[in-house]
């Protein structure tokens, strides 16, 4: 029972720290510039695309990864000076719509360049198998998510509350028109933070890519647990987005993995089998909701 | 795919209105509407039905009993209510005369009705839903397939003479996933330790993985047709479950599409089939020599079912002579099945069910030394599906 | 207050696409093509939704992402009374409006209390909720949904003909937009737009700001239950799908590209949009990229939607 307490902890995890690269370019555009990004996703789903062609081609997983983070990272870019600019000023209806578009070209773009059926990437023969942890099994490459998320989440922390441009970024989340009073090039810095975003959403799509199926709408349902981990966390909180993170990947899987069992010690059998994953499911939106209710600016809000 | 319809709308809508008036007795061409999954991660499976299906007309040089056949080929995304206006459009619009080319028994059921309400024969090259063997049969449905319940009742038999004594059965939430896991527990009487529905469409088992291991279960049986059982087998090998556990699938699981993208894992994995590629008959031969020279891969048993579903039509219209408005006569020339399937022979029921052989396969290397499936034996000899008991129709 | 101005030219306009509309069915039953009535029954119901989004949105001024939730909730109640039934269209068509405006009440009650983009997540969230509560409940059809295989009953009408349903449809939409053009020059459509334009000032002036809001989203989630509840008996499957974001984000795109907050706006984008779809899916299977550039040059160069370029939409005076 303990074990399968600790896999499922450790599944959570896993999950969490993804969604975390997600949610940290996601938080910081959407606390900076005030604007929502729907088309965050569908960086994403380009970034996993753009690693599964790299990496068949290849025929390394690396390169495949490398070259996907560079090339969404100069897409973010491009998006950011092109677009996405025009639409800061704009009200949350315009920019909710615009993105939407986005949403609409970029999967089509993708369908006619790879097709409407999924593509295949496979993790390195190295990290298929199993590996002894403790007494038990487990995969390899989900203990590399694990690591890969860690050391993002450290570097994030490193660079955003100990150098220079971490420290604009904070005062541009917190009160973006003193920031620019003081002399900061805060277009440069918006688009700067936007290909960061991008390349993040890359890694994230490159790296789940094979273990979900790298596929035209993958982006739209791990967006909105996204914009959940962002909304608990406060917006604009790089701390807030990997606390709520965590929060959601944990509550989610263990939710899952517990709530119907847990059930049936009250309820008669059927009842919680039909009402254990009906909760379960709605477990996260719950937490948002009540965190939402009860802390209108999330867990660690951005601006004083 | 007819772009000039639109721009000509009103002058081709007159001329269509009174071409389909004088058209009563006999036809000039015969009209299907192929509908089924084309995107997302089934897609596999609806793209081998259709690409057996074209091979067949193809091969028929374009016609369909003798007459030029228009084969009008949509998508459903897999989603129901896009599948129920693709056929509300065939039905309304095109006015095909058969339907077929549906892969998920969900999608079948929320179909359906309007169809057969319409008198448009659907012949089904997948979907074998319960509920249309036994209380809801219908004159206007047929299968050239199977049960849903067969090729799992047939991994079941075999499962249960093999002596394994704890099971651990996976499938999706849906129609399909639950006529599985009920086809299996027909035939296999052992311990079952879990029943474990996923979310049709699910790609991450790790949940699943680590309830399993848990479990200690000395066999696994799952049904995850498509991308899911591609995910399910590559994630159950990292999770080292592979050493102490034997999987077993039906054939959805363990056919081509899928051996394609997983690859050596797969090796020594038994499954059951109505059909195999190795089968030795001259139909079969043509069948597969043909597909690979034309797709340049090994059909799944999806291509087989598509191409037997084009000459079951081809075989009933040449029968009626094109008289496709004749519902009685052309019920009855479907029921007698002018056509050799490439699987040998097969009967339909009463319910219009296949009544056939099921056999064993096992994935292993071949003279080429690709990793593809190899037929061992016969489970089950004209084995009929458990429901035709109710169904009504005479 | 001119925002839902009505001039003699309009009004020629709406009575002669009323009575194109009433010829309709009788053109194409003639033309041999019924599927062109049943898909025009769809498109009036899309109208209808997006007309109950556009009083939320554009009249009400509150940006809710999960209007969905109520569209499906009335589809939902149909489908679950005549499983158990209730097959009557005068009992389960209010039933279905009073469940969503139930809802809508719920969750509008807690969301109002926060603001902005907030204010959308929330409503988000919500909509979430409802739709991972009926995906994972089995009876209610999960992943599947649920089938209505026989339309409501209604009197001695016959639903089941597709031109007898399509002139409900119409009915139903044009007594909707009738009684909205009513509700705009109320009193209560006035302060709810001066709300709207400056929340704060009404504040001041001692309105009840908050359950103006309150009624207006009611109203709005009300009337989208009534389109679900049509909606389901044209296709006959309550679908999840209904009640997915990717789908309160079309509705958001109907009236965005037919007009926010005018009269016509959420009837004028739900018909180009869904005729669009129709047309352009057999030329080219990639046609959503158009649809996505025609969305983003309304959002960027006209803002008032094609209602706005033709002079239908909101004037400020």
């Amino acid at each position: 029972m303990t074990q399968l307490i600790l896999e499922q902890a450790l599944n959570g995890l896993q999950f969490g720290l993804m969604l975390f690269l997600l949610a940290a370019g996601l938080t910081l555009v959407f606390g900076i510039m005030d604007m929502i990004n729907l088309a965050h996703g569908s960086l994403y789903m380009v970034g996993a695309y753009l690693a599964a062609a790299v990496t068949q081609a290849s025929g390394s997983f690396m390169v495949g990864i490398g070259t996907a983070m560079l090339v969404t990272a100069l897409l973010g870019a491009l998006l950011e000076v092109s677009l996405l600019r025009r639409l800061y000023a704009r009200d949350h209806l315009a920019q909710v719509l615009a993105t939407f578009a986005l949403i609409l070209i970029a999967n089509e773009v993708v369908r006619m360049i790879w097709g409407a059926q999924p593509m295949l990437l496979n993790a390195p023969e190295a990290l298929s198998g199993p590996v002894s942890l403790a007494g038990f099994f487990y995969p390899a490459y989900r203990l590399l998510l694990i690591g890969v998320g860690v050391l993002v989440a450290g570097l994030l922390y490193l660079l955003v509350s100990h150098t220079r441009l971490g420290m604009w970024v904070r005062a541009g989340a917190s009160n973006r028109e003193m920031t620019e009073a003081l002399g900061v090039n805060v277009r440069l810095l918006f688009t700067a933070v936007f290909a960061a975003g991008a390349a993040l959403c890359a890694l994230a799509g490159a790296m789940l890519g094979p273990l979900l199926a790298v596929q035209v709408g993958m982006g739209e349902s791990i967006l909105i647990l996204a914009f959940v981990v962002i909304v608990i966390g406060g917006i604009g909180s790089i701390r807030g987005a990997l606390v709520g993170s965590l929060m959601v990947g944990l509550v989610d899987t263990l939710g899952r993995a517990a709530l119907p069992s847990l059930l049936r010690e009250f309820l008669s059998p059927e009842v919680a089998s039909s009402l254990g994953p009906a909760l379960a499911s709605i477990l996260i939106y719950v937490l948002m909701a009540a965190i939402l209710f009860w802390r209108p600016e999330g867990l660690f809000p951005a601006r004083g | 795919m007819r772009p000039t319809k639109c721009l000509f709308a009103l002058a081709t809508l007159l001329l269509l209105g009174t071409s389909v008036h004088a058209a009563e007795a006999s036809r000039t061409s015969v009209k299907v509407g192929f509908l089924s999954t084309l995107s997302g991660p089934g897609a596999g499976l609806g793209i081998d039905i259709r690409d057996g299906f074209n091979l067949a007309v193809k091969q028929l040089n374009g016609k369909l009993g003798g007459l030029p056949a228009e084969v009008i080929v949509v998508d459903d995304q897999q989603k129901p209510e896009v599948a129920q206006q693709v056929a509300e459009k065939f039905m309304k619009k095109d006015k095909v005369d058969f339907m077929t080319g549906i892969v998920f028994s969900n999608i079948m059921l929320a179909v359906g009705q309007p169809v057969f309400d319409n008198k448009t024969f659907y012949i089904s090259a997948n979907a074998g839903p319960s509920q249309y063997a036994g209380e809801q049969c219908n004159p206007y449905f047929f299968n050239v397939a199977w049960q849903n319940d067969n090729l799992h009742e047939a991994v079941g038999k075999y499962v249960m003479d093999k002596g394994f004594k704890n099971v651990v059965l996976v499938a999706p939430n849906y129609p399909g996933g639950k006529d599985a896991m009920v086809g299996f527990k027909r035939f296999y009487k052992g311990k079952v330790s879990e029943e474990i529905y996923t979310k049709l469409g699910q790609l991450d088992y790790a949940a699943e993985l680590a309830q399993i291991r848990s479990l200690k279960p000395d066999a696994v049986f799952f049904f995850l047709p498509g991308g899911m059982g591609i995910n399910f087998v590559k994630q159950f090998v990292a999770a080292g479950l592979s050493s102490d556990t034997q999987l077993f699938a039906p054939g959805f699981s363990a056919d081509e599409d899928v051996i394609k993208a997983v690859g050596a894992p797969m090796l020594g994995m038994f499954n059951s089939s109505h059909w195999a590629h190795d089968m030795e008959n001259a139909e079969n031969k043509r069948f597969v020599a043909d597909f690979q020279k034309e797709y340049g891969r090994l059909p799944s048993l999806y291509a087989s079912q598509g191409y037997d579903a084009a000459f079951l039509i081809d075989g009933a219209v040449r029968d009626v002579k094109g008289r496709l408005d004749d519902k009685e006569a052309l019920r009855k020339a479907l029921e007698a099945k002018h056509f050799k399937s490439v699987r040998g022979d097969f009967k339909f029921n009463r319910n219009h069910y296949p009544v056939q052989n099921y056999y064993l396969r096992v994935i292993g290397r071949d003279a080429q030394g690709r990793i593809t499936n190899k037929t061992m034996g016969t489970v089950f000899t004209n084995h009929a599906d458990a429901y035709v008991a109710q169904c009504k129709m005479k | 207050m001119g925002l839902y101005a009505s001039s003699p030219r309009r009004r020629i306009a709406a009575a002669m696409t009323l009575v194109a509309l009433l010829a309709l069915p009788w053109l194409m039953q003639s033309l041999d093509q019924g599927f062109y009535v049943s898909l025009a029954s769809r498109v009036l119901i899309f109208a209808l939704a997006a007309t109950s989004l556009n009083l939320v949105i554009g009249f009400g001024g509150m940006i809710s992402f999960g209007h969905a939730a109520f569209f499906g909730a009335g589809a939902y109640t149909v489908a679950i009374l005549a499983e158990s039934g209730v097959v009557s269209a005068a009992l389960a068509w209010p039933l279905a409006l009073a469940v969503a405006a139930l809802l809508a009440l719920l969750i509008g009650a807690i969301s109002l209390r926060t603001r902005g983009v907030y204010f959308i997540m929330i409503t988000l969230a919500f909509a979430q909720m409802v739709f991972y509560l009926v995906v994972s409940l089995k009876s209610w059809g999960g992943d599947d949904g649920l089938l209505l295989l026989r339309r409501s009953t209604f009197g001695s009408l016959d639903l089941k003909d597709d031109t007898t349903f399509y002139f409900v449809v119409l009915a139903t939409l044009a007594l909707v937009l009738l009684a909205l053009d009513r509700l705009a020059h109320s009193r209560f459509g006035r302060v709810i737009q001066s709300i709207r334009e400056n929340e704060t000032r009404m504040e001041a002036l001692g309105y009840p700001v908050f359950s103006y809001k309150l009624v207006c989203f009611v109203i709005g989630g009300a009337l989208a239950g009534l389109a679900g509840a049509l909606l389901v008996n044209q296709s006959g499957l309550a679908s999840p799908n209904l009640l997915h974001w990717m789908q309160s984000g079309t509705l958001m795109v109907m009236i965005v590209i037919g007009g926010v907050g005018s009269v016509f706006g959420g009837v004028v984008g739900a018909v180009l949009l869904l005729l669009c779809e129709e047309f352009f899916v057999e030329i080219s299977p990639h046609w959503q990229i158009g649809l996505g550039l025609l969305l983003l040059a309304v959002v960027l160069w006209a803002p008032l939607g094609i209602a706005g370029l033709f002079g239908w939409g909101r004037s400020r005076e």
